[in-house]
């Protein structure tokens, strides 16, 4: 162990967690968002109380996603200054849009939201939400397009040892990133969708102990069941993109993805160990069951011969199972959407098994977007950028193996107390449900008290 | 205006704003304990900070943002340099952060958790950025020190003024007392450090950032008395900013009371930035860590288009939340 694997086991770790809550905040908020303007448009009072119960359990996640965003920023100039210096002309470019034009609209309006409930006129404190969505939705756009220029730089030209940005529009619109912004937003949907349908799959159960199940769990699990079935289509369209654009840009992703060893025509998919379609793989990289796909080894062998002697291939195991787990529990996901949607079609109840399944099934998608990233950034490995920066030139020269340990130890020991917490909580307000509907606003006096439901 | 200095400009702007706006947060949070006896006046001190607080916080996100895209090897070496400091700087963000958004969330037992967790991280952050920015300037653990002492105590004072503007009732009257209390530690801290910013600022004194670049000090600090009056007379405004936030606070002038302890913070965050000018690092210049050309006009292009939207919302945030909170 030296201070570069720390510093990758912390980057790993925090960046992860990090994206445990990030999902939940983009996908969340559109719903939230969709729910009050559901109320405003209908007036019906089940959609403002659905408003309110998502957006608390909303608030809470963004918090999470919130302070552990804040480490990220940090943490390329903390533990990774030879990257930050040698990136910073270009990669720096997003990251401070993402800071301008993003989080000020997100961080803003959503504060305007949650204390604006009775100070605005209803219409602008439903537009506040629909602000702040854009604008976390925006700070994806522009942190994915920064990653994307690390597996595929494009618009700059090294000089001095440093990278310089030549052309910011291609930054923006890098193919990497056309293919990876959609597919990440929409994998959040995803998670999102999965988190609404598993609440209200155990607020269903819940209720009919005692009972009967107000119908509004009924209308909110048949919305995130369309937003989820949607955006799934999108996720797989996207990564049929993003495939087609490894086996161009990252064919060593590629080829670690699929245990491929060696340059093959006609390369035959394996979903599982053991079963093989042929010609699959060339099929859906290339468009073409004819194509060659490189392999492993080739590849390490024109790499040594192009970069120097050195390990060019990443971790195989990670990358080829992340790969499956991420496809499996995607689309296990987006499956049991479009069952949902089929079993509630004209007025039927929410089926018990429904209920169940969408319950039982929450750790999935989470799982699948973890196993994304694994399979996004490991594969990349040994690269930081694709072809110009190795991680382990990466790294900060002056931190120690000693400081890393105790940064590591701290976020280790402190993220796992808050996610702790967090699930507690999550699960005390989903288990006591919605609150009941609400009195009349009064007038509005000239000081006013600031501690309605979702405020602080 | 050349690039280099216009986005050093913007970044001390950034930062600036940080400090005057979450400075007041920190103060806010760091008095919790001893402005608010009972959960209810807590309730209403976080209040006048929960619309705004997480907004002021992306000053920083964006100040550090704008340093990696413009100056990326001083936010490489500040951020790596400063490694175990801005852990800390981390971990009392986040204790904070989620403190002040579950607060409202939570029972009322587990409140009391958070309320100590806003307390601890609005002072350590306040003080552990003091501190860095201190040791930053003068290469010192006595700056270090002080820096950090400063820092909290002006945020405390800054805040204590912000709740006397912000809250009505008890809370106002004893926000009102605190702030006598509160300059008791701000003045004699600044008395005795801001002459040395500024002698620093002058390019006559220190070891830090200001020898780095200015090696040829070594005059009496008297000398730079006459050569730079602006960064002596801004040191001294600042002091002077604060006595008389003290006394308009408690002659009920709040909001120019306010205004005062602001306009002390853009004061010494001044003069910090105008040393730091000359080096933002000890032996980097501002020439060396500087993007190309073509990044920095892009970003001034963009810069320019968005910020006055960006300042404009905020400032209607707090134009809705103008009211005073009652209990």
């Amino acid at each position: 162990m030296d201070a570069l694997d720390l510093a990758r086991w912390q980057f790993g770790i925090t960046t992860v967690y990090h994206f445990l809550f990030v999902p939940l905040t983009i996908g969340l908020g559109a719903f939230v968002a969709g729910l009050q303007t559901a109320w405003h448009r209908t007036g019906k009072e089940q959609y403002l109380r659905l408003t309110k119960f998502f957006g608390k359990l909303f608030l809470i996640n963004f918090a999470m996603g919130v302070v552990t965003g804040i480490v990220q920023e940090f943490q390329f100039g903390m533990n990774w200054s030879e990257y930050s210096k040698f990136v910073g002309d270009v990669f720096g470019a997003p990251l401070a849009l993402e800071a301008l034009l993003a989080f000020f609209l997100e961080s803003t309006f959503l504060g305007l939201w949650i204390f604006g409930w009775d100070r605005l006129p209803k219409r602008v404190h439903l537009a506040c939400i629909w602000a702040a969505v854009i604008g976390s939705n925006l700070s994806a756009y522009f942190i994915l397009a920064a990653n994307a220029w690390m597996k595929h730089p494009v618009g700059y030209e090294v000089v001095d040892g440093r990278a310089r940005m030549t052309d910011l529009w291609a930054v923006l619109t890098n193919s990497t990133a056309l293919a990876q912004v959609p597919h990440v937003v929409a994998a959040a949907f995803v998670v999102a969708g999965g988190f609404v349908i598993a609440v209200c799959g155990y607020r269903v159960l819940r209720e009919r102990r005692s009972g009967g199940a107000d119908p509004m769990w009924r209308s909110a699990l048949r919305g995130a069941l369309v937003m989820t079935a949607l955006a799934g289509a999108l996720v797989a369209g996207t990564g049929d993109m993003s495939g087609r654009l490894l086996y161009e840009q990252q064919p060593m992703k590629l080829a670690a993805a699929e245990g491929l060893r060696h340059d093959t025509r006609g390369a035959s998919f394996s979903p599982v160990p053991g079963v093989d379609v042929p010609k699959a793989l060339s099929a859906l990289a290339a468009h073409d069951p004819d194509a060659v796909v490189r392999g492993v080894e080739d590849l390490q062998r024109s790499f040594a011969e192009r970069f120097g002697p050195g390990d060019y291939i990443p971790n195989m195991p990670v990358v080829y199972w992340s790969f499956r787990v991420m496809i499996v529990f995607g689309l296990t996901t987006v499956a049991l959407s479009l069952a949902g949607l089929w079993a509630l079609r004209r007025r039927r109840p929410v089926p018990r098994l429904l209920a169940r399944a969408g319950l039982a099934a929450l750790p999935l998608p989470v799982l699948a977007v973890i196993a994304g990233w694994l399979l996004s950034e490991i594969g990349r490995q040994p690269w930081v950028v694709q072809g110009e920066l190795l991680t382990a030139a990466a790294v900060s020269p002056g931190v120690s193996l000693r400081e890393v340990a105790v940064s590591l130890t701290v976020f280790t020991v402190l993220y796992g107390v808050l996610a702790a917490a967090e699930v507690r909580l999550l699960a005390r307000h989903v288990k006591a449900g919605p609150e009941p509907a609400a009195p009349a606003p009064g007038p509005r006096p000239e000081t006013a008290p600031l501690t309605p439901t979702l405020m602080y | 205006m050349e690039l280099t200095t216009f986005w050093f400009l913007v970044i001390a702007f950034l930062w600036t704003g940080y400090f005057v706006l979450e400075g007041f947060d920190f103060g806010v949070g760091a008095l919790l304990p001893v402005i608010g006896r009972t959960d209810a006046e807590r309730g209403q001190a976080i209040s006048t900070i929960g619309p705004v607080w997480d907004g002021n916080e992306v000053w920083l996100i964006t100040a550090v943002g704008a340093t990696f895209a413009a100056f990326p090897a001083w936010y490489a070496g500040l951020l790596s340099g400063y490694y175990l400091p801005l852990v800390l700087v981390l971990a009392a963000l986040i204790v904070r952060g989620v403190a002040l958004e579950w607060r409202g969330k939570v029972r009322p037992a587990e409140r009391r958790l958070c309320d100590a967790g806003i307390a601890a991280g609005s002072a350590v952050a306040a003080a552990t950025w003091g501190a860095v920015f201190g040791h930053l300037l003068f290469g010192s653990a006595r700056a270090a020190v002080l820096g950090g002492a400063l820092s909290l105590a002006v945020a405390v004072l800054h805040g204590s003024v912000f709740l006397a503007l912000k809250t009505a009732g008890p809370l106002r009257a004893r926000a009102r007392r605190l702030t006598p209390a509160a300059a008791v530690a701000a003045l004699p801290l600044a008395a005795v450090s801001l002459p040395a910013l500024a002698d620093l600022a002058a390019g006559t004194a220190g070891a830090g950032v200001g020898a780095g670049s200015a090696g040829t000090a070594g005059a009496a600090g008297g000398a730079g008395w006459t050569a730079h009056p602006l960064v002596w007379a801004a040191a001294a405004g600042a002091v002077a900013a604060l006595a008389t936030a003290v006394a308009l606070a408690w002659r009920r002038r709040e909001g120019w009371a306010f205004a005062a302890t602001a306009a002390a913070i853009t004061l010494v965050a001044g003069t910090v930035f105008t040393t730091l000018h000359r080096a933002p690092l000890p032996g980097l210049t501002l020439a060396e860590a500087a993007s190309g050309p073509y990044t920095l006009g892009v970003l001034t292009w963009i810069g320019l288009v968005a910020l006055p939207f960006v300042l404009g919302y905020q400032a209607w945030t707090y134009w809705v939340f103008r009211r005073r909170v009652t209990a």
